[in-house]
């Protein structure tokens, strides 16, 4: 019975009861429309945990259903009784993973991804390295000619192939850890570079600095930021994830700073989120949430310091894939659009149903491969339908997808998969307070 | 591995037959009370399938519950004999237009928002707007004879079915009625199969009447500060030669609970609050909004809104769907009832719900669509606390006598399924009840179709309570 408490707790079996099980998240969920059954729908998944928490159900019973869920949070959105879906998801992640049973050699695997892999600017910073010493040795192609890459059981070899050219590791070092805008800075912004962004997309992180101090900002880069901790959490792992989220607070603890900016959908949603790690009340939960008040998408802080004047257009026709994280969890959706309308040339044309989940989420289109395919193919049919030269995301994940979206349908001649940075860099902004005084100095990048 | 199990996943494809725990376990509810485990769901796509599924589960003598998206506030797809959950929203979605004859032929399994969509596309409309209609399936809605706010001026969904086909509990396919509006040949059994909670078999296409769609409408908010006023100002409306298309009432207690969930600009003071929707011609309506807004006035309304704008109007009907989720924060279990009376006897139905809420000490919240006097009474309260929940199901069990009393029925759009069976003899007498399971017993001689609906078993009442 005491077991059965405890279990009830850890389950977040009070939560379970804010669900008056109407079905108005069905609609809204991406694997329930792929997976075809309840079961992989939240409502059914909230009442397998109830079911588990009354011991009706154990377990392993829960295992499959919610592996399978991408953790878009679309159903957050359309609840009508704001069902805390994600603390719920995460309690019972927890519950399995302390409930696992592992081998060995997983555990020691899992134990370097997690606690080194991800958090380690070093080993992220190897891994553009290494992919870039991949591509420009020629290794790439006498790898995939030799189908080396496809025999890989992940699948790594149909990500390989979009995995974009890496900056050499001379371009990573001499990064600047400040940059300054021309003049008297109108914000000062500290970027918060992530692990993924800042390896294998190195350089839409340094064309985001630039378009910050375009925009008439200071930027800095705090040397002892460090990965946000999602992926952790979504694997269960929230006790590692809660100390990450301690180390970055302590780095961003900075009074000057106005705000933290991110350019990956899913980070800023971690990180929006650090304060419900902490008990209400605690120092911890009044740092968090000194945190989490400055924490900015990258859109949005463009709009609002409306500090850039395109100087060229683009003349292309662009469909918008947002971050499900944006959308469900930071609540961030206008202020993309707004400035994919600002481009000179530009014609936005919305998808059908723009926010179901390409299938990225996170490592889910690694171990959950199938699925995550079907659900793309779900996405590409809707993104066809409007006939882009260009598919804008925000999300280092979702660009991946999208570009392996593209390269599937074999259209990668004709269609671009850009980080929403990339766009707006294509069109030659300017500072609007410099217009006319001259040339602008660009650092190099973001021909 | 029982034996009827065997042959369905002899005779189905592997994905189509759901026998694990898990599985089970997401098809054992709905939107109502309580979890029932089914030995196995079966995701039917075509008709054929469902013949062969009746047929089989005819010979074992096998429960079979027909269920849509299990939206249901009133248990119909719950399996509580067990057996076989029959899931028909995996069934591809067919909507067939035939504009000339004002018709529209589609599956089971389509959702009913995305038929308005469809025949929108010709000018047409099909009235029934249940709240859940982006969600639920049309043969959830035909088993159900959904409502919605639209009643009023345009009824429910058994005023737009004209023909059915369906597949027997004896798994024998029947069609009913036809594709003519005008039909006298035999038996309405259309009728008598719409709003039968699947008791009587498993609808599989529907022929659905349409209407042309009304090129303008009209939003009106009236404010009131006694209850009775806005009853009396309802009644003077329909009775002054306007049949507005919606008429929706909130009680203070909706107001405050809205206003503390999502502020959207409602008076909190007021103690009732009239939402009125008027369509068809633009110059009809516009004359029509003059002469409702001056019989609110008369009637001794404080304050009435007549949005110019579209948006303007918006914000008001999103603020009465705002009610639903907005009560819910007051407790978390929602027991919702929807009891109708007469409209002449709205007023006096409120007095009585007052007083039902006092004696029984409990969170008692009205609205609803007040025009065809079908009120939403919703009962706050926590599964979890065992003596609350008595005191609920005698309020639930006064509510319906209340109703009855006053010329009124236990329900008007949910249905009866589980919770309201051991309250049906009052109702409609012990003969009228006999009635209507000879009916039964005769379409379903071994009893599978799903049974426990409806009828009571001898000596059953009402209970929420968490066994």
């Amino acid at each position: 019975m005491n077991d059965l408490k405890a279990l009830q707790e850890k389950l977040q079996y009070d939560k379970t009861f804010d669900c008056v099980q109407c079905g108005y998240c069905l609609p809204a969920c991406p694997t329930y429309e792929t997976m075809e059954k309840e079961t992989h729908s939240p409502r059914g998944r909230i009442n397998l945990v109830k079911m588990a928490a009354e011991g009706k159900a154990s377990l392993e019973d829960l295992e499959e259903p919610i592996e399978k869920c991408l953790g878009c949070m679309a159903c957050t959105t359309v609840c009508p009784t704001n069902v805390q879906y994600g603390a719920i998801l995460e309690g019972v992640k927890e519950t399995l993973e302390d409930n696992k049973e592992k081998t060995k050699r997983s555990e020691k695997t899992e134990e370097f991804l997690f606690r080194s892999f991800f958090p380690s600017s070093r080993w992220m910073n190897r891994l553009g390295n290494a992919t870039w010493l991949y591509q420009a040795t020629g290794l790439q192609k006498v790898a995939r000619s030799l189908r080396l890459t496809a025999m890989s059981p992940l699948h790594l070899g149909e990500f390989e192939k979009v995995i974009p050219s890496q900056p050499s590791p001379f371009v990573r070092k001499k990064r600047m850890q400040r940059v300054e805008p021309e003049g008297t800075p109108a914000a000062k912004i500290a970027f918060f570079t992530g692990c993924v962004m800042d390896s294998v997309f190195f350089e839409i992180n340094q064309q985001t600095i630039e378009l910050m101090k375009r925009s008439g900002a200071e930027v800095i880069l705090p040397e002892h930021q460090t990965c946000c901790g999602a992926l952790h959490a979504h694997s269960g792992k929230v006790g590692l994830s809660k100390e990450l989220a301690m180390e970055n607070i302590k780095a961003f603890e900075d009074e000057n700073i106005d705000y933290i900016v991110n350019n990956a959908g899913g980070c800023g949603a971690r990180l929006i989120e650090y304060n419900h790690l902490f008990e209400e009340g605690t120092e911890w939960h009044r740092r968090a949430k000194a945190f989490t008040e400055k924490v900015k998408d990258i859109s949005e802080v463009l709009v609002k310091l409306d500090g850039l004047k395109f100087s060229a257009p683009v003349e292309k026709l662009v469909t918008y894939q947002p971050s499900c994280h944006m959308t469900n969890v930071q609540r961030v959706t206008k202020p993309p659009r707004q400035l994919i309308e600002q481009v000179p040339g530009v014609k936005l044309r919305e998808m059908n149903n723009p926010d179901f989940c390409c299938g990225s989420a996170g490592v889910y289109n690694i171990v959950n491969y199938d699925d995550s395919m079907e659900i793309l193919n779900k996405k590409m049919e809707a993104v066809n339908k409007t006939n882009p030269e260009v598919i804008v995301t925000t999300n280092p994940g979702c660009l991946l997808q999208m570009k392996l979206g593209v390269e599937r349908e074999g259209k990668s001649g004709e269609v671009q998969a850009l980080h929403l940075v990339e766009l707006l860099m294509e069109a030659f902004p300017r500072p609007k307070s410099s217009i006319g005084k001259g040339s602008v100095c660009d650092l190099g990048i973001g021909k | 591995m029982k034996e009827w199990i065997y042959e369905l996943k002899t005779t189905f494809s592997a994905n189509q037959v759901l026998t694990e725990l898990a599985d089970r376990y997401s098809y054992s509810f709905d939107g109502s009370f309580g979890e029932y485990l089914p030995d196995a769901v079966v995701q039917v796509k075509t008709k054929e399938e469902v013949v062969h599924v009746m047929k089989m589960a005819n010979r074992y003598k096998v429960p079979v519950t027909p269920r849509g998206q299990g939206t249901c506030l009133s248990g119909g797809p719950l399996p509580v004999k067990g057996g076989i959950v029959l899931d028909t929203s995996q069934w591809p979605a067919n909507i067939k237009v035939i504009p000339d004859d004002l018709i529209a032929v589609v599956s089971p399994g389509v959702l009913t928002a995305s038929i308005n969509q469809e025949v929108e596309k010709f000018g047409l409309m099909y009235p029934p707007d249940p709240s859940s209609a982006h969600v639920s399936t049309i043969g959830g809605n035909l088993a159900e004879n959904s409502g919605g706010p639209r009643g009023l001026k345009y009824g429910v969904t058994k005023d737009y079915v004209i023909g059915l086909e369906l597949v027997t509990p004896e798994g024998e396919i029947i069609k009913t009625g036809g594709r003519t509006i005008k039909n006298v040949t035999g038996f309405d059994l259309t009728k008598l199969v719409i709003g039968s909670e699947g008791t009587l078999g498993v609808i599989i296409e529907a022929t659905l009447k349409l209407v042309p769609k009304p090129p303008a409408m009209q939003t009106l908010m009236a404010v009131f500060d006694e209850v009775e006023l806005s009853g009396r100002a309802i009644s003077k409306t329909l009775t002054s030669g306007i049949l507005p298309s919606k008429m929706e009432f909130m009680d203070q207690a909706s107001i405050q609970a809205v206003e503390n969930y999502k502020p959207s600009g409602l008076p909190v003071d007021a103690a009732a609050l009239l939402m009125i929707e008027l369509d068809g011609h633009p110059e009809a309506i516009k004359a029509e909004a003059v002469q409702v807004e001056k019989i609110m006035k008369e009637l001794g309304a404080k304050d009435i809104v007549v949005p110019k704008k579209e948006e303007a109007a918006a914000k008001i009907w999103q603020a009465r769907k705002q009610v639903s989720p907005a009560i819910a924060k007051i407790k978390p279990t929602k027991v919702s009832e929807d009891a109708t009376v007469p409209r002449s006897k709205i007023a006096e139905m409120m007095e009585k719900l007052e007083l039902i809420k006092e004696k029984y000490n409990i969170e008692l919240i009205v609205f609803g669509h007040a025009g065809d006097g079908n009120l939403h009474p919703n009962i706050m309260c926590d599964k979890r606390d065992e003596d609350e929940m008595i005191r609920v199901e005698q309020a639930v069990g006064e509510i319906f006598q209340a109703a009855v009393d006053l010329g009124g029925t236990l329900s008007g759009e949910h249905g009866i399924g589980t919770m309201k069976a051991p309250f049906m003899e009052q109702e409609l007498g012990s003969a009228g009840l006999d009635m209507m399971k000879r009916i039964k017993d005769s379409w379903d001689p071994n009893g599978i179709m799903n049974p426990g609906k409806m009828f009571p078993e001898r000596g059953q009442k009402l209970v929420l309570r968490h066994e």
